[in-house]
């Protein structure tokens, strides 16, 4: 899905490993706690430093298969599998928008036409702002609250193009409402 | 009518809080099974009930779990998962069961690893539902303190960990040979089968997994009994279940009702019926990955075995309606294009069949279609069908194409004559 987010190799040798900030390594180090095996623990380091850091970066894919020793082309299978692990920088704010069957019957389309004009960008880009990034995600789970987008922890459900306006405002000016709501 | 699953659901406040969980007796289960069950007589009492999975197979609870080796020579470690992935388009019932009453996940995730004596217990959580994710830490960390999970809960010996995972986005993680692979960290393509993750699962050891829902049913078969459970449904299937109604209806939203309530039931009475304008043209009775089906099965029973016999399936019972002023091939369309996106590319046919597919369905919207291309579709219906691969999914892909084609085959051919689809978007 979002393979245009996917940076193309992460084995260059011009590529130094960062080093991983104290709360990413305790936070690793908590998740080894929890799963027998080190691979499980490198799928888990690399939503831990996505969370950090809003993505994962050449640099922060090699600091974990150093500090987890799992090989790198490893770690990078599985980084491209997963559609929410971004390899490419992303916006300030994620926009994950639902183009599922329910959401598409309920016109999702003509919605994500209006934030694209709004916006300008398309499905995989980031304003020049760098304030948002547009992104296809698979239903969300609220199908009865058609169309829907999550915006970073919020969802945003009965969507029209009026409600968008008022999001993105809001975003802008930093009010992003509850968490997770 | 009682509605075990719901009954301490209401979305406009906080879900309960432990105390409040359980002086509306909650976690009851957990202190019959302390005082005196064994995990042979919570096994037979799950047989007796006959629940079925709510995870889309329908298969049987109990006898999935009869599979796990027990006694002194089974492995030491065992896994319970929970399969809270919720992925297939259109389907929004396991969100509700977790924002709204985690506690009741929780206890019947402790019945379910105790009687298969799991020593861990994962949720694989859908790494979107964030509000889930706040509910049933909140909800882990209460039953902790209340000794109902940790090291020897309730005096029986018993120990229970639960771990939370998020998922990094995939709908093939949902299924569950996929799911372990997830969990171990790896690409989450399927496993060959045998060996059955009941005998050799997560990280190699047994290994039940279970749908949130489906889990969701044992706290009240265990404290209530076999006979209340029975007395639930109205219909061939036992208890109650959550449906769902999406798509152009005056009230669309999700209700716990019991089996053998009919179609008509659920979108008259409880989605309010279509909105103004709108007349319904046909269904999907269970999720993007069944067959449609028509206004002349509204009568049906939902039961596991009548929906199957009108050639579609229950599965997770959130339908999806398809009006008259929206394009069936453009809705089919988009499951292909959704279907298309989430192939693990593991096997050929679904890998290089499903962007075919898409590829013609984009043809048809902007008028390139010919006659032969809806020939390859019908093509694809059997290379991708059941048993052709690896997994379930490409045979899911091809439920609503399959039907889509025995149905609105004049849709079909529209697009060929009009150039393109004829139906204006609103
Ligand atoms: C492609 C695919 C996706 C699936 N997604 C889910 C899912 O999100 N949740 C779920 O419970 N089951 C899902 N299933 C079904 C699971 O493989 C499995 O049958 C189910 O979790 C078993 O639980 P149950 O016996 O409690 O129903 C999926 C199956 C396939 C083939
Ligand atoms: S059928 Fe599709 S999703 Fe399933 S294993 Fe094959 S390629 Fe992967
Ligand atoms: S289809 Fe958009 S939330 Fe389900």
């Amino acid at each position: 899905m979002n393979s245009n987010l996917i940076a193309s190799s992460a084995t260059s040798d011009k590529i130094q490993a960062r080093e991983l900030t104290a709360s990413e390594i305790e936070e690793i180090e908590h998740e080894k706690t929890l799963y027998p095996d080190k691979q499980a623990v490198g799928l888990e380091a690399l939503k831990i430093v996505q969370k950090h850091q809003g993505w994962v970066s050449d640099e922060s894919l090699l600091a974990i298969s150093r500090y987890l020793d799992i090989p790198v082309s490893e770690l990078e299978g599985v980084a491209t599998f997963f559609n929410l692990v971004f390899r490419r920088p992303v916006g300030k704010h994620v926009m994950l928008f639902c183009d599922s069957v329910s959401c598409w019957i309920m016109g999702c389309e003509n919605i994500r036409a209006h934030i694209s004009q709004k916006l300008g960008i398309d499905y995989g880009e980031t304003t020049a702002d760098g304030e948002f990034t547009l992104l296809p995600v698979p239903c969300l789970g609220d199908c009865d609250r058609a169309p829907v987008m999550m915006v970073d922890e919020n969802q945003h459900r009965n969507l029209t193009a009026e409600k968008v306006d008022a999001i993105i405002q809001q975003y802008r000016n930093n009010e992003p409402g509850e968490q997770g709501s | 009518m009682d509605k075990p699953l719901t009954k301490n659901i209401d979305m406009s406040r906080p879900p309960l809080e432990i105390a409040q969980y359980q002086a509306a007796g909650g976690y009851e289960s957990i202190r019959k099974i302390a005082a005196g069950l064994a995990p042979a007589d919570v096994l037979q009492q799950v047989k007796d009930s006959g629940l079925k999975g709510r995870g889309g197979a329908g298969f049987p609870t109990g006898l999935k779990w009869s599979f796990v080796p027990m006694g002194d020579n089974a492995p030491r470690e065992k896994y319970l998962v929970v399969n809270a992935d919720e992925m297939e388009p259109g389907t929004f019932k396991d969100r509700l069961l977790m924002e709204g009453d985690p506690h009741l996940l929780i206890e019947g995730m402790i019945i379910a690893a105790y009687t298969i004596q799991a020593s861990k217990a994962y949720i694989f959580l859908r790494g979107e539902y964030i509000r889930a994710e706040h509910a049933l830490k909140k909800a882990i960390a209460e039953a902790r303190a209340e000794g109902l999970l940790g090291s020897n809960i309730l005096n029986t010996g018993y120990s229970l960990e639960i771990v939370l995972h998020t998922s990094a986005g995939r709908y093939i993680c949902g299924e569950e040979t996929a799911l372990l692979n997830a969990l171990e960290g790896k690409r989450a393509n399927p496993r060959a089968k045998p060996p059955f993750p009941q005998v050799s699962g997560l990280w190699g050891k047994p290994t039940i997994v279970n749908n949130v829902e489906t889990l969701c049913n044992l706290p009240g078969i265990i404290s209530h009994g076999v006979t209340w459970y029975q007395g639930l449904g109205k219909g061939v299937d036992h208890g109650t279940k959550l449906f769902g109604v999406s798509g152009r209806v005056r009230s669309p939203g999700c209700w716990e009702l019991p089996f053998g309530t009919t179609i008509r039931e659920v979108i008259e009475e409880h989605a309010g019926g279509m909105q103004d304008g709108y007349q319904l043209k046909a269904f999907l009775p269970g999720g993007g990955s069944t067959d449609f089906l028509l206004p002349e099965h509204l009568d049906l029973a939902l039961d596991y075995d009548v929906i199957g016999k009108a050639g579609s399936r229950l599965a997770t019972g959130t339908m999806i309606l398809l009006d008259d002023r929206t394009c069936p091939v453009g809705m089919v369309g988009n499951l292909m294009r959704f279907f298309s996106h989430e192939s693990c590319g593991f096997c050929t046919p679904c890998r290089d069949g499903l962007p075919w597919i898409e590829q013609i369905f984009v043809d048809l919207e902007e008028g390139r279609g010919s006659e032969k291309d809806i020939g390859i579709l019908e093509d694809h219906l059997g290379y991708l069908g059941p048993g052709r691969t690896f997994c379930a999914l490409a045979p899911g892909a091809m439920a609503p194409l399959g039907s889509a084609l025995r149905h609105f085959r004049q849709e079909f051919e529209d697009h060929l004559s009009s150039k393109g689809c004829p139906y204006t978007r609103h």
